[in-house]
């Protein structure tokens, strides 16, 4: 179907200075049972276009459902308009801006696909872990859910570009909460933030069963513990908390389209500013950030970004030093700096700006028992559950959804509620140590929030276990 | 769009067999966009979308399906067609839903607002003209947003509205900004311009030097903004029946009678209000007024047809997520005119942002203040604020920490244009705490 509208839009293509096509065909299906019942099936079909117009110095997008010739060629004029009426208004000469013409194809390598399991076996799976997760009178709670997505798009450029690719995603969850009467706790795989691209041999790596009963057990577990004691030391991370970590204190930062001020109505600024790159200690010697969009499954790895950028991997940070920003190719030539493939839309019915994509911190040299051995008081925590960082992504807050105290060099009891804050600029400078492969995984979440108008989208971030000093810590009220 | 749909889901109705019977809902909209930065145009388009869902019942399976429509009808109807008997051949393979209520009775309405909005282009001309030598950033969104509902029972709703909202901040430097907005159906460049020299001189208080001061308690001014963004974080989750059900209401210890707020705090869902839909989810009428603290105690749930099935009470029409659409707060004592003077010395707070839960059965909360946060002296605003996070619980503030709500109250729009254009609103008073807990 792409194939025959996008030729259509060539055959037409308007007298402008540059002009871009992106088709986008998302099919979702959501399956959840929620104590052991299941919720309505969610079946989504969401296709659409998306014109982009630089013309006489402005920018102007159209985006439609219409994919018929008259749809389409309405569009690609109500984008034509917008660049022209707003060409004298605009906030530089996107006419001047370097866009590519890429070719090329990507697809998420697959070796279950989705379509091989029936409904019924899926809902059966879901049936199993929902039930070995009720195990205990005080879970309240508990729920268990596959969501697969496919996202196919094609982008065809007026320079001849043309650029096909397709995303398989999947996103298995399991959760648990537990009450007393007074306090409820909640415990969740990755605290939901397991979610790769991949087909269903990723239930192969992530046996549902298992880890339902493996939260619920901790959820109790988490009920009958003390809270997180007020303290100042050591921090020791697990990588779906280091996910969170990274992505608010350091993805959002260095975002370049906040830098540039964009989003300071909307998500907010940056500490960082354009002279920073190349100079700014960000942390300690230990901390390498890297963008990389070719790791293979990876929540958001890609082929090329949405202006038809081919991705690479670039370190952002090296050493601790700040490299790059996550700029895309109208952000550099705003900034006159290089950034990365970062240009992407949530869908066909949104323009895209600078995003996160995949942000890893590479893996150091201590295995976890050479972290955990370093530390004489501490605690160690897992699981996103609360996140809260100011404008310029700097004072933060996070609460986690499991934690063990570290006591002479060896994880201690279980707390619960554990919450830490911190700025940003002096966080990742107590960085002391990094985790080695045998702690990194691989994570993502589907919902990063950004842009107006207002976008989420999917990020990946993979992260070794990484140890911080001096980091204040407390639990509930 | 309205007579598209109502012809596509009877175009559907008439394809049903048996005792099959559909359900057929409608979300579109017809919206410009332009993104401003530097008081210049960094993005500007338009969006046009209609997402379709269809639900098929049969007895008490069911399955649905959501679709992009074209506007061309002949296509469209042969999608829906085909979505149709994609989930007519998954419904054998589904268990019997215990929890499937839908609306049976039909009660039709239609609320068409008139379309007197301006051009975008030329109203997105006069904001650069007004904002000429600001730093203004934001958003203008404008146009038709529209939501419909259809059944094979003969219930019909529809809703469109035209509107437009600029939601905008002029800033002096780095985070020292003032946010604004204006929001309607009919654009008035004088008002824009009004509400421009205002953005001038609240500017001015900015640009004197911010003031730090030490993490502890703080006599604070939440205006009806901030007090906004500790009842959305209430909405997460907070006022729905499921949650409070299965115990993980950030409230729950007010609906289970543990703890209390101040008599003076009440809280209801007013879909009356008009500034959305009526017509609820399955098809249910929402009531005018749903009571959700009275008095400071906890007094009702918002309830979904599912919760409702579940737990063997009526719904009130709530959407699945049981969030408030139309939330309303009650106004107090205070005039707004005297904020200041029972301020003293303390914190004015015209934003809070980015706020989440560090112990959320105890409903305590942290976040950031954001845009003008201002130091008072005495009554008299001296300077600016740096950022500051607060940690304090919703309990303490609006409970012994309330000092006084004011009478008046503000109509806040959502800016929200996630998936597409919010119809959600909020009716809020500023509210005078006491001890309010600055931490980092």
């Amino acid at each position: 179907m792409f194939e025959t509208i996008a030729a259509r839009f060539r055959a037409d293509m308007p007298a402008v200075d540059f002009c871009s096509l992106r088709l986008v065909r998302e099919r979702s299906q959501e399956i959840t049972l929620r104590q052991g019942v299941l919720e309505p099936v969610g079946n989504s079909d969401d296709v659409g276009a998306m014109v982009v117009v630089h013309h006489q110095g402005g920018i102007g997008y159209a985006a439609t459902g219409d994919l018929s010739p008259s749809g389409l060629a309405a569009a690609t004029e109500r984008a034509r308009r917008w660049a022209e009426r707003t060409a004298t208004m605009a906030v530089t000469d996107f006419s001047a801006v370097p866009m590519p013409h890429p070719q090329g194809t990507f697809r998420t390598p697959v070796s279950k696909p989705w379509s091989s399991a029936p409904l019924a076996a899926s809902i059966e799976l879901l049936t199993r872990a929902s039930g070995a997760m009720k195990v205990d009178d005080r879970i309240v709670d508990w729920d268990a859910s596959l969501w697969w997505t496919e996202a196919e798009s094609l982008y065809v450029t007026s320079g001849g570009g043309e650029v096909h690719q397709v995303a398989e995603i999947l996103v298995p969850s399991v959760s648990a909460a537990a009450n007393d009467g007074r306090d409820t706790v909640t415990r969740s795989l990755g605290g939901r933030g397991f979610a790769r691209q991949a087909g269903l041999e990723l239930l192969d790596e992530v046996d549902l069963v298992v880890q339902g009963q493996q939260v619920a057990e901790q959820a109790i577990e988490l009920l009958e513990a003390q809270d997180c004691p007020e303290m100042t030391g050591h921090l020791l991370l697990a990588p779906d908390q280091m996910m969170l970590q990274i992505h608010e204190s350091i993805g959002h930062p260095l975002e370049l389209d906040r830098i540039l001020g964009d989003e300071r109505n909307y998500a907010g600024t940056s500490f960082v500013t354009l002279d920073m790159f190349g100079s700014y200690r960000y942390g300690s010697d230990l901390l390498n950030v890297t963008f990389d969009p070719s790791i293979r499954n990876q929540l958001a790895s890609y082929g090329w970004d949405d202006d038809g950028v081919p991705a690479s991997k670039e370190y952002v940070i090296r050493g601790g030093i700040l490299e790059r920003p996550l700029g895309s190719v109208i952000s550099q030539h705003r900034a006159g700096m290089a950034g990365v493939a970062n240009s992407r839309a949530t869908s066909w019915n949104r323009p895209s700006i600078d995003r996160m994509a995949n942000l890893n911190v590479e893996p150091g040299s201590s295995s976890f028992d050479d972290l955990v051995g370093s530390v004489e008081r501490g605690v160690y925590m897992e699981s996103n559950v609360s996140w809260s960082i100011d404008d310029s992504r700097n004072k933060f807050q996070f609460g986690c959804e499991y934690g063990r105290l570290i006591e002479d060099g060896k994880l201690g009891p279980v707390v619960r509620k554990p919450n830490y804050r911190g700025i940003s600029a002096t966080f990742w400078r107590n960085l002391v140590g990094v985790g080695d492969r045998s702690t990194f995984e691989v994570l993502g979440t589907p919902f990063c929030g950004k842009g107006e108008p207002n976008q989420v989208i999917r990020v990946g971030h993979a992260s070794p276990a990484c140890l911080f000093a001096d980091v204040e810590m407390f639990g509930g009220a | 769009m309205q007579s598209a749909f109502y012809a596509l889901s009877d175009a559907l109705v008439a394809d049903l067999t048996g005792d099959e019977v559909l359900l057929t809902s409608f979300s579109g909209e017809s919206s410009d966009f332009v993104r401003l930065n530097h008081g210049k145009v960094r993005q500007a388009g338009s969006v046009e979308q209609r997402v379709f869902t269809l639900q098929l019942v049969v007895g008490q399976r069911h399955a649905s399906a959501s679709l992009v429509l074209s506007g061309d009808a002949e296509a469209d109807r042969a999608r829906g067609r085909e979505a149709l008997a994609e989930v007519r051949q998954q419904i054998p393979l589904l268990p019997e839903d215990p929890h499937l209520l839908y609306a049976t009775d039909v009660v039709s309405d239609e609320s068409i607002g008139a379309d007197t909005l301006p051009d975008s282009a030329s109203a997105i001309a006069e904001v650069v003209d007004a904002a000429d030598g600001l730093d203004l950033v934001g958003i203008w969104a404008a146009g038709a947003v529209h939501r419909g509902f259809a059944n094979s029972l003969g219930q019909r709703n529809w809703f469109t509205t035209h509107s437009f909202h600029l939601d905008w901040s002029v800033y002096h430097r780095a985070d020292k900004a003032t946010k604004q907005g204006y929001a309607g159906t009919a654009w008035d460049g004088d008002e824009l311009r009004r509400r421009m020299a205002q953005a001038r001189v609240e500017l001015d208080v900015l640009k004197r030097p911010a003031k730090r001061v030490e993490p502890g308690e703080y006599r604070v001014y939440l205006a009806p903004a901030a007090v906004e963004e500790i009842a959305g974080l209430l909405c997460w989750g907070g006022f729905g029946m499921k949650n409070q059900k299965s115990k993980r209401s950030p409230l729950q210890r007010l609906v289970d009678g543990q703890e209390t707020v101040d008599p003076r705090v009440t809280l209801s869902e007013h879909p009356g209000a008009g500034l959305g839909p009526q017509c609820g989810a399955g098809g249910f009428a929402r009531p005018a007024r749903v009571g959700l603290v009275t008095e400071g105690r906890h007094a009702g749930s918002l309830v979904s047809p599912r919760s409702a099935q579940e737990f063997g009470v009526p719904t009130n029409g709530a959407n699945g997520s049981e969030t408030p659409e139309s939330l309303e707060m009650e106004g107090g004592a205070l005039s707004r005119d005297d904020v200041l003077s029972e301020l003293g010395t303390g914190v004015w707070v015209n934003n809070l942002w980015y706020l989440n839960y560090s112990d959320l059965p105890a409903c305590r909360m942290t976040g950031m203040t954001r845009f003008a946060t201002l130091w008072v002296e005495d009554g008299e605003i001296v300077a600016p604020l740096d950022v500051m996070r607060f940690d304090d619980s919703f309990y303490r503030m609006f409970g012994d920490g309330l000092v006084a709500l004011t009478r008046e109250r503000e109509l806040l729009l959502s800016a929200s244009t996630y998936s597409q254009r919010s119809t959600v609103s909020a009716l809020l008073p500023g509210a005078l705490i006491d001890g309010f807990r600055f931490t980092l």
